[in-house]
């Protein structure tokens, strides 16, 4: 089970939102072992494409040395599908490089309605991805991580 | 000449949980090899065809080889070497 925090869950969700139509991805950061996302860290999709998602290679090495000197690893590898639902693709679950990580997908396809709104629902679902084997799990979203 | 090499998570299965190993060479490609001789596997990880994987990262003193020499790229006594898997995938 994924256990996240309500404002991490809605800065995920806003990230995901204001990428739209590009996919947005990022990580949400926890000291190693501890599985509690606690630092949300947005980053720049290097790809800038409404159908594929990669972290810059520079910004990538400077988040792992952070992450590293912090005794830090990856909690929750987020990214959003912006015109499909929010399960992991083929090409999401072959590049899956992180086996004690939450990949957390967020579908953008149904929240913008005529008009201009962003209001409309947004799917938000976690899985485990290791050798290639999904599984979804479930999500809580608690105020504040105890 | 010992190179300090940072290794992901995702291949420490080849090096015994080890965050870092050392290895030696004069070039990525002769690091890889050296590497492969004590971490059995580790290298169909990082090379595809006789070209680094397009999904896999390296790093010599913070710079992505790819603007580098690729796998042609030089290294010294006390370079340090992050390997790193792309954060990346697609609808």
């Amino acid at each position: 089970m994924l256990t996240i925090d309500q404002a991490t869950y809605d800065a995920i969700v806003a990230h995901a939102k204001r990428d739209h139509p590009d996919e947005a991805c990022g990580i949400v950061a926890g000291p190693e072992g501890s599985d509690r996302p606690e630092r949300f860290i947005e980053m720049i999709n290097a790809a800038g494409s409404p159908t594929f998602y990669e972290f810059d290679s520079t910004d990538l090495l400077q988040l792992y040395k952070e992450m590293d000197a912090n005794d830090e690893e990856p909690v929750v590898v987020y990214h959003s599908h912006t015109a499909t639902e929010a399960y992991p693709s083929r090409t999401d679950i072959g590049l899956a490089m992180e086996p004690n990580a939450h990949y957390v997908l967020v579908s953008t396809r149904d929240c913008f309605t005529d008009g201009g709104n962003d209001d409309g629902p947004v799917e938000f679902r976690s899985f485990r991805i290791v050798d290639g084997n999904v599984t979804e799990e479930e999500i809580s979203i608690v105020p504040t991580l105890s | 000449m010992a190179i300090e090499v940072k290794i992901p998570t995702i291949l420490r299965t080849y090096t015994a949980g080890e965050k870092a190993v050392s290895a030696e060479g004069k070039t990525l490609s002769a690091l890889i090899d050296d590497l492969e001789a004590n971490h059995s596997g580790i290298k169909e990880r990082l090379i595809d065809n006789g070209d680094l994987r397009r999904f896999v990262n390296v790093y010599i003193n913070d710079e992505d080889v790819r603007f580098i020499g690729g796998l042609d790229a030089e290294l010294k006594d006390g370079d340090q070497v992050v390997v790193l898997p792309a954060v990346a995938g697609g609808c």
